[in-house]
């Protein structure tokens, strides 16, 4: 057993880290082709990447399409999430399997629906419709993460407040909204992260004239191996790793993944 | 439920904007994509309005069939490797210290984080000739000279396990915490080993929540795209590449369409029989 539990640890840590390493490698060799050994060390692909401007259009896209989105995401999840947990509707659950229902079939349905729906209007090859796209494809996070809070907040509060005279407006400004920050950042950030990562709908819907980051790394891809690329990639991977190290100093990663309070506790 | 408050008129005005949103933007859409997989493709040009089966017809030749049962096949294999590394590896995750706990769940994470493209990319990379492990083994002795790995069958089983695998560790780690450590403690006071104690009571007791993470990654993969459209030939790529490579690449957008109608009902199927055969061993057993 101990044997397996080794084994399995680390097969699954060297899959998961070794294209990784390759890249590094790649983005600090001097050479424009990757080689083994490298052939020295060298930081200008990364100068290449902020300096170079279809590389900086394509990082100005993909951050104000992230940001939209997801704040229209939230937009969009916040009411449908606040009202199907707050009242008796009979379509509640017909409104929430809508409302989870582009996330959970493949992403090419959303492509390709959203495709033939702007081809149809006309209005083609803009950056609001990759935006409009992304925020229904990604609502569900928001959704789901801000329905959990209000699944677990205590009820008591607005109730008190409600009995205190606060009418149904003032209750939810002063209350339940700021009960549910921690939620909808969370959904926010989760919706931002897999926007800017978000290949296939920004490809069908925009990718002629809207170049996002991934739709350029695959465009560039086709002529094989390039170092800007991998400069990019580790760019990404710091942006991830930096933010969850952060998140298990400063907050409480486990419970926020879902692990057992009784193990949090045990195993200090 | 009983607690919950009666909607007023002003309740269904605040559910009016997301309703709508979803409406306009996804079921609509839909819509028309439905429509669209009966109308005419004019080659060269583009598609007029029409309602003919031709290109549901096309679907069901031999050859769209077979690509059908491809991607089902290896987006099932793909499922069921996760399955057997994800679950070990969650399983004694979940019995380590804090601090390696944590640093495993880093990674784990920030593989999750990276975009597709990215990880189709470094593998790409990775099994190429000029730039990939091969070369390593040339230099270990292993192998007279360098070699490509890709694209490859084997590539592109490598690629989707990669994307899956991380969401496959968090759909199963909520539950594996959980796990009582006093149910594995009291079999192996009763004189079981470790390892017929996690064959006999740890996985069947995680029967649900393997099956619900097997289904994860196959719905997952299934609608990947680059990786088997980088890392395969034509022969290894599923329904999502050929359903991208005829909205682009062929300009047929309604057969386009249809095969992506054909994918969603695919994917619900398969759903559907895997969580029947789940609940059929659960009530067996």
């Amino acid at each position: 057993m101990r044997v397996f539990r080794a084994v399995i640890v680390t097969v699954v840590v060297a899959f998961l880290v070794a294209p990784l390493l390759v890249i590094v490698v790649g983005s600090v060799n001097p050479s424009r082709y990757l080689q083994f050994p490298p052939a020295g060390f060298s930081l200008s692909w990364y100068s290449d990447l902020f300096t170079d401007p279809a590389w900086l259009r394509s990082i100005r896209y993909s951050f104000t399409i992230a940001a939209v989105s997801a704040a229209l995401a939230v937009l969009i999840a916040l009411p449908l999430a606040y009202v199907l947990r707050t009242y008796r509707i009979r379509l509640t659950p017909l409104l929430y399997t809508l409302g989870i229902l582009p996330f959970m079939l493949p992403p090419i349905i959303s492509a390709l629906g959203m495709q033939v729906f702007w081809l149809s209007t006309g209005h083609v090859g803009r950056i609001e419709n990759v935006i409009i796209a992304h925020a229904i494809f990604f609502s569900t996070l928001p959704l789901v993460s801000i329905s959990l809070a209000m699944e677990t907040m205590d009820r008591a509060l607005p109730e008190a407040a409600h009995t205190l005279g606060a009418d149904r407006r003032t209750t939810f400004r002063t209350i339940t909204l700021p009960l549910l920050v921690p939620s909808m950042i969370t959904g926010y950030a989760a919706a931002f992260v897999l926007s800017l990562n978000e290949y296939l709908i920004a490809f069908l819907v925009a990718g002629f004239t809207v170049e996002t980051l991934p739709v350029k790394i695959v465009n560039g891809l086709r002529y094989g191996f390039s170092p800007t690329i991998a400069a990019v990639a580790v760019v990404f991977i710091l942006i991830a790793a930096t933010t969850f190290t952060l998140f298990a100093i400063f907050g409480n990663l486990l419970r926020f993944l879902g692990a057992d309070p009784a193990i949090l506790e045990k195993n200090v | 439920m009983s607690e919950r408050e009666r909607p007023s008129a002003g309740t269904y005005g605040v559910l009016a904007f997301p309703v709508a949103m979803l409406v306009v933007f996804f079921l609509i859409p839909f819509g028309i994509m439905v429509a669209t997989s009966f109308y005419h493709r004019i080659p060269g040009a583009f598609y007029v309005p029409a309602f003919e089966l031709a290109n549901w017809q096309r679907l069901f030749q031999p050859v769209f069939l077979d690509r059908a049962l491809f991607s089902v096949w290896i987006c099932l294999l793909a499922g069921a490797v996760c399955i057997a590394v994800a679950f070990p590896f969650t399983y004694f995750l979940t019995r380590m210290r804090r601090r390696r706990h944590v640093a495993l769940l880093i990674v784990v994470l920030s593989a999750l984080t990276l975009s597709e493209v990215i990880v189709a990319f470094t593998w790409y990379v990775l099994l190429a000739r000029a730039s990939g492990v091969s070369n390593v083994f040339v230099w270990l002795g292993l192998l007279d000279e360098a070699v490509s790995y890709q694209p490859s069958f084997v590539a592109v089983l490598l690629g989707l396990c990669y994307i899956a695998l991380p969401y496959c560790v968090l759909t199963l780690y909520p539950q594996l915490t959980r796990l009582d450590p006093e149910i594995t403690e009291a079999a192996q006071t009763l004189g079981a080993s470790p390892w017929r104690t996690f064959w006999t009571v740890v996985v069947p007791i995680a029967r649900p929540i393997i099956v619900a993470g097997f289904l994860l990654v196959f719905v997952f993969t299934l609608g990947s795209y680059i990786i088997a459209a980088f890392l395969g030939r034509p022969e290894h790529w599923t329904l999502s590449v050929y359903i991208v490579d005829q909205a682009s690449a062929n300009a047929n957008v309604p057969f386009a369409a249809a095969m992506a109608i054909f994918l969603t009902l695919v994917s619900l199927v398969v759903v559907a029989i895997v969580a029947l055969i789940g609940s059929r061993i659960r009530s067996v057993a």
